[in-house]
């Protein structure tokens, strides 16, 4: 039998290679992803617009506007003259964050007594508006802590883990590794399925020995291998091309690929198990897609999220094989970390691909 | 009634985009199309039929020729024409979540029917079409032939001038259609210019005027009867046959003097050559009785395009008798009993029995929605009983599937390979699934690439092969594992003559090796070829025999020497008749 499964494999990467465009489908976002992702997503802020209400005449105000001016996130200062405008300039977005520094800020910085600089940020960008606060934040707290002269008792140093100078291609790249293969593997398992059942040729080889459960591995396999080779590509790119440590082992990362991508032919399977048509399918594809990549923890923590949620997350494969890619990548991870969240990616394959034959079985005994 | 020219048509060329410049979907077409006539537009799929009707309808442009419909340019008068035409496309634009009055309303809506003027059409329409009882019906819930009607009545509403109907009776049973072309009969009386498109042969032979079609060129335009005319004489029928009459058929059309011939239940039908006598010298000893018969538009359609195939098949040499296991009856290789199946409260199949004996070609006839599919899926493993048995080879398709599939081929109505794989890919796929490896699949593929005359296109998707290709593929495809039965789902629908005729050439040659076959038709003549027809309706089989039996049933003095499809709508009508005595619902 597994002579006919493999004839059947043939068949599905002769089918996927048998045109031009079918391989530009399958190859083309993943360099147009290569090439955008790492730079449209950055969540780094730079050259961001600042207004600044300077109503402090003094040499200290003066040298602190100058600091925030040097520092790189910072790019056009707006000086202005009213709290009014200020207002304005955020209003008309033409800054990201107003500061206002008050008139007794030389004096009062001088004499050792606290001062207050007035921040406003622009809520409408709370992401990019926040981290500018920040960077700010540190710039007017070391500037202060120069000024009054004395050592503080105790200080705290940052240092960013893992990522030291919070290259965030280094956090985007892992993810992608994962965001990617999603799609190649669903397209090849759901949608080509469908395909066969819309143009007859399902009906074909159900008259065949073949049994659902043959052609669900014929089908699966070559979804995995897709995923694998896609997931294998931008692995490559972030490593040679983007400078991404590699801190774990390669055949964990190879481990985690596959399960994850078998997870995937389970998702995929199930969803064309379901679907009458081409169309239906894809929708299907979508209908998982969008809400595993928000809950995969990509975009937001998962630990912020409300308990049912987190449980959804729990058992949405995207959400262990970021973990993992992000984890063998940056930190190094080891077979403890590595097996727990490969072994629920197992699990979640084991659940979809027994409820996707099982749907097919009854389909095709109906 | 306003006679006169409704369509012109001169030196009309078109050509697809796809397509190269040697490629035409029409070549220099000529034709005018009169008011108060039916104009049968007939020929093979992919003729140039459905793009003819387009440009009639201002729905194209053609790249050359001058056409004029109702003394309108169709391009440029696009609006004023499309208030003047009917044009119903092969699947008609029927919303099927809405109701039949839905419909109406909403194609009274789009040409602007309003009123008083509105109220009097449906009226007419519904009367017409008998559609009455069941405007409230969703149009997704009717039959193929009420579906049909719903789609003429939509058609017709605004009155138009020129009813354009793409193969209206595609997927529609004798008996609608039989209603269908009596309702536009009526339309054509009252002055209406129509086109009724079609493939079949025999609904073109009943248009009042004829356009024959052929590969992209018109090759008759005129009255049938001319043609049938030119024909007499030339048709004739070998009764009495002694020994296998498709042993007869073959010597027969390897003859020089016979250009056609077709089984005709149990007798066999020929085309004589111009200027031939009956060849009773060659013949005469195996068919003591050759009659002359009424000639068939059909006759000279393969007289027009050069005649039929010679009836040899290449698959006849390649083949090994099927050898039935001891232990299997060979009156009964496929077996059902009382073979039920239900989808829900409906009854698809109710206690089907028949049994079909080795070497023996069976087949199912009846109206759309009798559980003639049903059964036949039933039959073949892809649908699964609710009660009772099927079985093929002596194995029962319950129990162990694989087993049973391994022993049948399948050839669907649609073309159902994968298209974007070549012809090779395509055979060495279903090669390899049906367990074949190595060496033996390497010969096996080589073999029906030679026996098909698919060599040339061995690289070719097999979504670009012609018609005539596509079928050779897929029987050659159902035949890689040398089943002993195969399976045949409409397996001639929709393609020309001539290709038809090869088509039973290689099943003619199958089954003289053993093999049984079980087919699903919806042409009367294809019928003809079988041994033995199962009448299905109503769930139920309502007659089983030879053909020429099913005929002799119903005859009678009103009509001593019935063709087929008279046979088949009697034999229904006679069924209608019994329930309703019985007192069941008619």
């Amino acid at each position: 039998m597994w002579r006919r499964i493999l004839t059947l494999i043939a068949k599905e990467l002769a089918q996927l290679l048998s045109s031009r465009r079918n391989v530009a489908m399958l190859m083309m976002p993943l360099l147009v992803q290569l090439v955008v992702f790492p730079f449209a997503t950055t969540l780094e802020v730079r050259n961001a617009a600042v207004a600044i209400l300077n109503e402090d005449p003094g040499a200290e105000a003066v040298e602190l506007v100058n600091r925030i001016a040097a520092a790189s996130a910072f790019g056009t200062l707006h000086p202005v003259h009213s709290e009014a405008e200020l207002e304005q300039a955020i209003d008309a977005q033409k800054a990201l964050l107003g500061l206002r520094i008050p008139p007794d800020f030389s004096r009062k910085l001088l004499e050792g007594t606290p001062v207050t600089v007035q921040a406003l940020i622009d809520g409408r960008k709370s992401n990019a508006a926040q981290i500018a606060f920040s960077y700010i934040r540190d710039i007017t707290s070391t500037f202060a802590d120069e000024r009054a002269g004395q050592v503080l008792p105790a200080r705290i140093e940052r240092r960013n883990l893992y990522n030291p100078n919070l290259d965030y291609k280094w956090f985007v790249l892992p993810s992608l590794v994962a965001i990617i293969s999603t799609i190649g593997c669903l397209l090849v398992t759901a949608l080509s399925l469908a395909r066969e059942r819309e143009e007859g040729t399902y009906d074909q080889l159900l008259v065949t020995p073949l049994t659902p459960g043959y052609i669900m591995v014929g089908k699966a396999v070559p979804g995995i291998l897709v995923a694998m080779t896609q997931a294998s590509v931008i692995a490559a790119a972030a490593v040679f091309l983007y400078g991404v440590p590699f801190t774990g082992q390669l055949w964990m990362l190879l481990l985690a690929m596959f399960a994850y991508a078998l997870a995937l032919s389970g998702v995929g399977l199930l969803i064309s198990a379901i679907s009458a048509s081409q169309q239906q399918a894809f929708l299907g594809v979508f209908c998982f897609m969008v809400p595993s990549v928000v809950l995969s923890g990509y975009l937001a923590p998962v630990e912020n999220m409300p308990a049912a949620l987190q449980l959804l997350s729990a058992v949405n494969p995207l959400t262990h094989f970021i973990a993992l890619s992000k984890g063998i990548f940056l930190k190094g991870f080891g077979l403890a970390e590595v097996v727990p969240a490969v072994s629920a990616l197992f699990a979640i394959a084991a659940v979809t691909l027994f409820v996707a034959h099982r749907v097919f079985d009854r389909q095709a005994r109906s | 009634m306003a006679a006169g020219l409704a369509v012109s048509i001169r030196g009309l060329t078109h050509r697809y985009a796809g397509q190269g410049a040697e490629e035409h979907a029409l070549d220099d077409v000529a034709l005018s199309i009169d008011r108060g006539v039916i104009t049968g537009l007939a020929g093979p799929d992919g003729a140039g039929k459905t793009t003819l009707m387009r440009l009639m309808a201002g729905l194209l442009k053609p790249v050359s020729g001058e056409i004029e419909v109702l003394g309108l340019d169709p391009l440029r008068a696009a609006s004023e024409l499309h208030l003047r035409v009917g044009y119903m496309p092969q699947k008609f634009g029927l919303y099927e979540d809405l109701t039949v009055m839905e419909n109406l309303v909403l194609y009274a809506d789009l040409r602007g029917v309003t009123g008083a003027a509105r109220q009097a059409q449906f009226e007419r329409l519904l009367d017409f079409t008998d559609l009455h009882r069941f405007t409230g019906r969703l149009a997704g819930k009717l039959s193929g032939g009420m579906k049909q009607k719903l789609g003429l009545a939509c058609t017709l509403v605004g009155q138009p001038e020129l009813l354009l109907l793409d193969e209206p009776g595609v997927g529609v049973d004798p008996i609608s259609r039989r209603e269908l072309w009596r309702m536009v009969q009526a339309l054509a009386a009252e002055g209406m210019a129509v086109v009724w498109a079609t493939a079949y042969l025999e609904e073109a032979e009943r248009c009042d005027a004829l356009c024959l079609m052929n590969a992209g060129r018109v090759i008759f335009a005129g009255p049938p009867g001319e043609q049938i005319a030119r024909m007499r004489g030339r048709s004739v029928l070998a009764c009495d046959i002694r020994g296998n009459r498709r042993h007869f058929l073959r010597r027969a059309l390897g003859l020089p003097g016979v250009i056609d011939g077709v089984i005709q239940g149990d007798a066999v039908r020929l085309v004589l050559a111009e200027g031939q006598a009956p060849p009773m010298a060659e013949l005469g000893e195996d068919a003591p009785r050759i009659v002359p018969v009424e000639p068939r538009l059909e006759d000279a359609f393969i007289d027009l395009v050069g005649g039929g195939p010679d009836g040899r098949s290449a698959l006849a040499g390649t083949l090994a008798e099927v050898a039935l296991p001891a232990h299997i009856d060979p009156e009964a290789v496929i077996r059902a009993h009382d073979l039920t199946r239900r989808f829900g409260d409906f009854v698809a199949t109710d206690h089907v029995s028949f049994s079909v004996r080795r070497g023996e070609i069976f087949g199912l006839l009846g109206p759309n929605g009798a559980g003639k599919s049903t059964t036949f899926r039933m039959m073949c493993g892809l649908l699964a009983p609710t009660s009772g048995e099927a079985q093929v080879m002596g194995i029962d398709l319950k129990h162990s599937a694989p087993a049973a599939r391994q022993k049948l081929g399948y050839m669907a109505q649609k073309f159902s390979l994968y298209g974007n794989l070549g012809v090779e890919r395509n055979l060495r796929f279903f090669a390899g699934i049906y367990g074949l490896s190595g060496r033996s699949r390497d010969r096996k593929v080589a073999q029906m690439l030679e026996s098909f005359e698919l060599d040339h296109y061995r690289g070719t998707q097999a979504a670009e092969l012609p018609l005539g290709f596509k079928q050779r593929l897929s029987l050659a495809c159902a035949l890689m594992h040398e089943p002993p039965l195969l399976f045949l789902d409409e397996p001639t629908s929709g393609v020309d003559p001539v290709t038809r005729r090869e088509f039973w050439s290689h099943i003619n040659a199958l089954v003289d090796r053993g093999v049984t076959v079980m087919v699903t038709t919806h042409f009367m003549d294809e019928a003809e070829y079988c041994d033995r027809i199962g009448l299905v309706y109503r769930g139920r089989l309502i007659a089983v025999g030879p053909p020429d039996d099913l005929k002799r049933q119903v005859a009678d003095a009103a009509l001593p020497d019935p063709t087929f499809e008279d046979a088949f709508i009697r034999l229904i009508e006679r069924d209608d008749a019994a329930r309703a005595a019985a007192g069941g619902a008619p």
